[in-house]
């Protein structure tokens, strides 16, 4: 059973006024337990709207989010747990940092969960350590961490709360190539060691060919596009038609495609580049 | 060309309350030169936005010395006149729009510089083509795009008739569709108003259209060379955190496997390479 299942979602911001906008139209989802899913669009497309929906933020202005089959908006005791069970993390979740330590900031979610004291203190310390936040930083004012610490300050806050499904927007935007790495190498290990259901928001497709497992594509309010990434890269063109980016290594294999070399296009990563250029040739493409 | 920015010895340490911080930038000799495009790279805390902020005056060097043409940093009375030469682009689209129409965010500068209203019209129209912005003029900039947003903050430094824009990670935090935009319109002004570009980018695809690289690795320069020089050094690449473009890594890793392909950075140069490596082998 779909862990997290969005059926006929409608959202509509200045509804029955005369500026009435749809952020989100008629978007159908199922998320498998421990799945990662990549979801790429513009910003506009409705992608932050529609994440906001999954842990109640936002109230569909039609259709259901149903959270192990039972619908999060049911009442206020449903919508709460939908906060603990789905951790969302912002984009540039840095700026939300408040408190006066580091340590206060990441127990801010678990406190919430009105936790006892040493559960919250084990939660902290264990998601700080995952991040890469050394003990000592944990007294220190968050204003005083670098922008990659900070970074990952906000993620532990979000990874405290031990969420099942983990949603973040955007969280390696602005980094540099290592830091980049550095966070979707995290986000990998946080999947496998906690066997938790992760959403990916990004811009970057070379970050979602590398980790997700599935993809959504939303264009103007729509969900657009759903497979797995290798089914969704396929259609590049499309995307590209829609002026969305498509990983290099699919650019080059489409543009070959049009010269008229016979090449297979569902590729999106540069080792599978290389394979796909070497049996053309006709060579073992490597183990 | 002729040497337009100029960076001699410099040394830059911010001030801190421990006393022994790092400096930020380590004994910096650079040119830039008038009508190139220059790409500044380097990993985080490298010391590449600390340079931008010292070339048009933000920050002014503890050690050595920036010279602007023929005027000293350091030299408080010539600051006005460097920033007007000198302009920049920030980060955050957000942080540097101050006017509610475009058109009047545009005209912030040359109001100020006390231009009769017919010139400043005009600098503003055509500062707004160039970024080709002129439709929205009478948009409300937080109605914008951050790649839309980026372009007016352009406008307002082209109408101030700048002959250099530093762009400072101008497209990290806008989506692909805005950089694009926002990297050709870089490469326009550079090309058809002669305007010196410097970019400091995470963004390797940004980096390879640029006639010269800098990176930047732990406060010092690393390397400076054309984007094939520096990317064909695989040594360099690996000390100072960097990585190859998309393009290049699949083209090495074919290489690897023993089918002899030029050097590539572009994805159009990729395509050419492959495209005559099957028709060689033919396969087409």
């Amino acid at each position: 059973m779909a862990v997290l299942e969005v059926q006929g979602l409608t959202h509509l911001y200045g509804a029955k006024t005369a500026r009435e906008t749809a952020a989100v139209q008629d978007v159908d989802l199922r998320i498998e337990p421990g799945e990662l899913l990549g979801v790429i669009g513009h910003t506009g497309s409705g992608k932050s709207t529609l994440i906001q929906h999954f842990n109640a933020l936002l109230t569909p202005t039609r259709g259901q989010v149903l959270l192990d089959g039972a619908d999060v908006n049911r009442d206020k005791q449903s919508r709460r747990e939908a906060r603990f069970r789905v951790g969302l993390c912002f984009q540039y979740p840095e700026y939300q940092l408040f408190e006066e330590t580091v340590y206060k900031d990441i127990s801010f979610g678990p406190a919430n969960m009105q936790l006892p004291k040493d559960e919250i203190d084990r939660r902290v310390r264990t998601a700080a350590a995952f991040v890469g936040l050394d003990e000592s930083l944990l007294e220190k004012s968050p204003f005083d961490l670098s922008g990659g610490e900070k970074r990952r300050a906000a993620i532990a806050g979000v990874m405290a709360m031990e969420p099942e499904i983990l949603v973040l927007d955007e969280p390696t935007a602005g980094l540099d190539p290592r830091g980049r790495e550095r966070i979707l190498d995290m986000i990998l290990r946080y999947r496998r060691e906690t066997g938790s259901t992760v959403v990916l928001v990004s811009h970057s497709m070379e970050d979602i060919a590398r980790v997700a497992t599935r993809a959504l594509v939303m264009n103007r309010s729509r969900a657009v596009m759903q497979g797995t990434v290798g089914e969704v890269f396929a259609r590049g063109e499309e995307l590209l038609q829609m002026g969305l980016d498509v990983p290099a290594s699919t650019r080059i294999f489409l543009e070959l495609r049009q010269r008229g070399v016979p090449v297979q296009t569902d590729v999106y990563t540069a080792a599978q580049g290389v394979d796909a250029f070497l049996r053309l040739l006709g060579k073992e493409a490597r183990a | 060309m002729d040497t337009f920015i100029s960076l001699q010895n410099v040394s830059y340490t911010y001030e801190s309350e421990e006393p022994s911080a790092p400096a930020a930038l380590r004994n910096v000799n650079l040119q830039v030169r008038r009508g190139e495009f220059l790409a500044v790279l380097g990993h985080n805390g490298s010391g590449k936005s600390t340079l931008a902020k010292l070339l048009n005056a933000i920050l002014v060097p503890t050690e050595g010395k920036v010279i602007v043409q023929w005027m000293n940093t350091a030299d408080e009375e010539k600051v006005y006149d460097i920033r007007r030469r000198v302009g920049m682009v920030f980060q955050n689209p957000d942080n540097q729009i101050v006017a509610t129409i475009v058109e009047d965010d545009v005209a912030f500068g040359p109001e100020n510089l006390g231009l009769p209203p017919e010139q400043i019209r005009n600098r503003v129209d055509e500062a707004l083509k160039s970024v080709d912005m002129y439709d929205f003029r009478r948009a409300e900039p937080h109605k914008l795009s951050g790649g839309q947003k980026q372009r007016v903050a352009v406008a307002g430094i082209i109408a101030m008739r700048t002959d250099c824009i530093i762009f400072d990670e101008s497209t990290a935090m806008i989506d692909p569709k805005g950089r694009r935009e926002v990297l050709q319109t870089m490469r326009r002004l550079n090309r058809d108003m002669g305007i010196t570009i410097v970019c400091i980018t995470h963004f390797m695809e940004e980096a390879v259209q640029a006639d010269r690289v800098v990176v930047m690795d732990d406060g010092a320069v690393a390397a400076v060379g054309t984007p094939h020089e520096v990317f064909a050094d695989e040594a360099l690449l690996r000390r100072t955190g960097l990585e190859l473009p998309a393009a290049a890594a699949l083209a090495q890793g074919i290489r690897a496997a023993g089918i002899p392909l030029p050097f590539v950075l572009t994805v159009e140069e990729c395509v050419d390479a492959l495209e005559q490596a099957a028709r060689k082998a033919g396969v087409v």
